[in-house]
């Protein structure tokens, strides 16, 4: 599998489209340029995530689809057909609000029949419904419960069930996790799967937290500066990242420079600086030989205990215990700083210490190509 | 404590207070001090707030005096011609129309000024609320500039508009819309006007004020959740900002209902209201028993009011 920038293969029914996206805020001096020519294709039954720091315009893409904001340039597609013209109350599109926004007048069971209500469906329904989303939520007990008087994980769960209730095609989750305690919000991940499981509805996550996304997601998308980078699986995202930006982002990673002599389909040969080749893989873009950057994860390089053997030799700086692994912080020869993770072996005592020199190899073809 | 308790002999028990009774001490002091720190507040409140009742309280059961004042003859006379008038030729006692149509017409513009009030003042105080903050301030301000001069004087310009020659009809008539002036002041439609130029901003700021604290998210959650925007207005808005409308009505209708000033410039014979009446017992009708009469008539028709709103305005709110 190669990265890709664009998200052309796209197979089953598509739920979101997203075609050249544009969003200015402000003009003139104050012009914010939100998006900047986004497109994305979201399937149906996906549980797919925006990931990107924060100001990358996760929010405004996601605002755009609900209709609480109209694009400068673009459309938006929801199964096929254009939107743009729909108000917000008439798009199958429900949000779970960052700060959850339930109303503040009304008990947990109203807030979660408010959505029907206003759909029009008759009294029975609602209320089998509501019964329905406190059990899927696990709220039943909390029903007639003001919305004040909930824990900030049980407002998080009854804003789910009232955007679940109206069992909209598509529901937007905009950082719905970041205000719950470490604890809670592992809690919280694995019950989101759950409920987008058992309700086959389409989740468009936004999150700021790498690892989040890749522990949740079907697909991610991540962004930086109102442009998308890279869309994969959270394996394609880590193991095969397209550009600096997104190895960066995602996971520990080493940046190393080499000269791709050369390229064959998707796997290349690069000469390192130390002068060694490794076999990578490339970018789904054609990328000229030349000088190019390369990405080695710090699981995927070994330490070897000739410091003269390897791909790459230089001095450990740093050893640092993790219980489960070890980092090794080195620099190499040619001063670029590189870090190993070993696994480590019961009472095994490491023979690379501090201060000494090591010889570096890159387990099969781990070694990833950027396009920058 | 526990070691005092120990000490055995007289001297202890006599030179020592025992813990409980130290506090119990403590407490009677801060007691004694509230009270004082009160006394100010509580002497305001009786002197200008129960000492005048009481005295109307007791004039209205005395009979007039003969050119003003009252002579100490105790009697209902003035609760009686309250409502009912004795025939001038058979001496049979009738309801007293002037007085009753009086009492109508305030209950009927204080209530329209309060609606009118809240009708205008609602999406004002909604546009205040949603300008970026630093221009609030100045909205604010502009809402408030009129009270920054005297009622008597706005009510004065509010005459120039409203006069048969007044502002009003001679554009009316330039532009050839009507061909003789209309009758607009010295109406009951002059004084509701009247009142609700007077008024508005007595509304407009316990609206914004609970508008102001409104989260907005909400009104988007109510989109995105289905409802068009009477919807949003009926379900979130509405009751998110009743606190706000709620003081809004009380603040308006109070002073509405017994205003004096604006009736008398603008209403003319026709537009009389509750505190007209009460007023001319008081000057020409010499008839000061019956004034107070009247007066703690109203505030007990005022009271009964808002303890019927309140009560109904809260029982909404918990029933959500
Ligand atoms: N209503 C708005 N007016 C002006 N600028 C905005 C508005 N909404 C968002 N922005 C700007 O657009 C950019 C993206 O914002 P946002 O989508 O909220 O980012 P994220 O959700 O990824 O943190 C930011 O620079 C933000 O300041
Ligand atoms: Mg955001």
């Amino acid at each position: 599998m190669t990265p890709s920038k664009t998200d052309s293969s796209v197979d089953g029914s598509v739920a979101i489209e997203a075609i050249n996206i544009t969003k200015i805020f402000g003009s003139g001096a104050d012009e914010v340029r939100a998006l900047d020519d986004v497109s994305v294709t979201i399937r149906e039954n996906e549980f797919f995530t925006l990931l990107g720091p924060s100001g990358c315009g996760k929010t405004t893409l996601l605002r755009l689809i609900a209709g609480f904001e109209h694009p400068t340039a673009g459309q938006i597609l929801l199964s096929g057909s254009a939107i743009g013209h729909l108000p917000p109350f008439q798009r199958p599109v429900n949000t779970v609000f960052q700060n959850y926004a339930l109303f503040p007048h009304m008990t947990v069971a109203q807030n979660i029949a408010f959505g029907l209500e206003m759909q029009g469906k008759p009294r029975a329904e609602i209320d089998d419904t509501v019964k329905q989303m406190l059990l899927l939520v696990r709220m039943q007990a909390l029903a007639e419960r003001q919305t004040s008087q909930l824990s900030g994980g049980q407002q998080q769960r009854v804003a789910l069930a009232r955007a679940l209730a109206p069992r909209p095609n598509v529901l937007l989750l905009d950082e719905p996790l970041s205000a719950l305690d470490l604890k809670l919000r592992k809690e919280m991940q694995i019950e989101l799967k759950r409920l987008q499981h058992e309700t086959g509805i389409t989740f468009i996550f936004v999150t700021h937290d790498q690892e989040e996304a890749l522990t949740m997601s079907d697909r991610v998308a991540v962004m930086n500066e109102g442009k998308i980078r890279q869309i994969g699986t959270p394996r394609e995202i880590y193991d095969h990242p397209g550009e600096r930006f997104v190895a960066h982002f995602i996971g520990e990673t080493n940046f190393v420079e080499g000269e791709l002599i050369s390229a064959n389909g998707s796997t290349g040969q690069v000469r390192l600086t130390s002068g060694a080749e490794v076999p990578a893989s490339l970018p789904a873009e054609r990328v000229a030989p030349g000088r190019v950057s390369l990405v080695i994860r710090p699981e995927h390089a070994e330490l070897t205990e000739n410091p003269d053997a390897g791909v790459f030799q230089g001095q450990i700086d740093n050893v640092v215990y993790f219980g489960t692994d070890t980092h090794y912080y080195l620099h190499l020869d040619d001063g670029t700083p590189f870090m190993v993770r070993l696994q480590n072996q019961r009472d095994e005592v490491s023979t690379f210490a501090r201060g000494s020199r090591a010889g570096v190899t890159v387990k099969g073809n781990a070694a990833q190509v950027l396009l920058d | 404590m526990a070691l005092v308790e120990t000490v055995p002999g007289p001297t202890a028990q006599h030179t020592t207070l025992s813990g409980e009774e130290a506090t119990a001490q403590a407490e009677r002091k801060t007691r004694r001090l509230r009270w004082i720190l009160l006394t100010p507040a509580l002497a305001i409140i009786c002197g200008i707030g129960i000492m005048p009742l009481s005295i109307i309280l007791v004039y209205s059961f005395m009979s007039p005096g003969p050119y003003a004042g009252i002579s100490w003859e105790p009697t209902f006379d003035a609760w009686i011609s309250l409502v009912l008038e004795r025939d001038i030729f058979d001496d049979t006692l009738q309801l007293n129309d002037a007085h009753i149509s009086i009492l109508f017409r305030s209950l009927w513009l204080a209530l329209l000024t309060t609606v009118l009030t809240l009708i205008f003042g609602f999406p004002l105080a909604y546009f205040i609320a949603t300008r970026p903050a630093r221009q609030r301030n100045l909205w604010l301000f502009m809402i408030s500039l009129p009270f920054w001069s005297n009622l008597l004087v706005r009510t004065f310009a509010m005459m120039l508009f409203l006069r048969d020659d007044g502002y009003i009809n001679n554009v009316l008539l330039l532009i050839g819309l009507i061909d003789k002036p209309m009758i607009l002041i010295y109406t009951e439609f002059a004084v509701a006007v009247g009142l609700v130029y007077a008024f508005l901003p007595l509304m407009v700021m316990p609206l914004y004020a609970s508008m102001e604290k409104l989260d907005f998210r909400l009104i988007e959650a109510g989109y995105d959740l289905y409802a068009n925007r009477l919807q949003v207005l009926r379900r979130v808005i509405i009751p998110l900002v009743k606190p706000g409308i709620v003081a809004g009505c009380i603040l308006v209708f109070i002073p509405a209902i017994g205003s004096w000033v604006t009736p008398k410039l603008l209403g003319g014979g026709k537009g009389l209201m509750v505190g007209n009446l009460i007023s001319n017992q008081f000057g020409t009708s010499r008839d000061w028993p019956l004034g107070s009469a009247i007066a703690l008539f109203l505030m007990l028709m005022v009271m009964i009011a808002l303890i019927i709103y309140v009560r109904n305005s809260t029982a909404a709110r918990d029933h959500g």
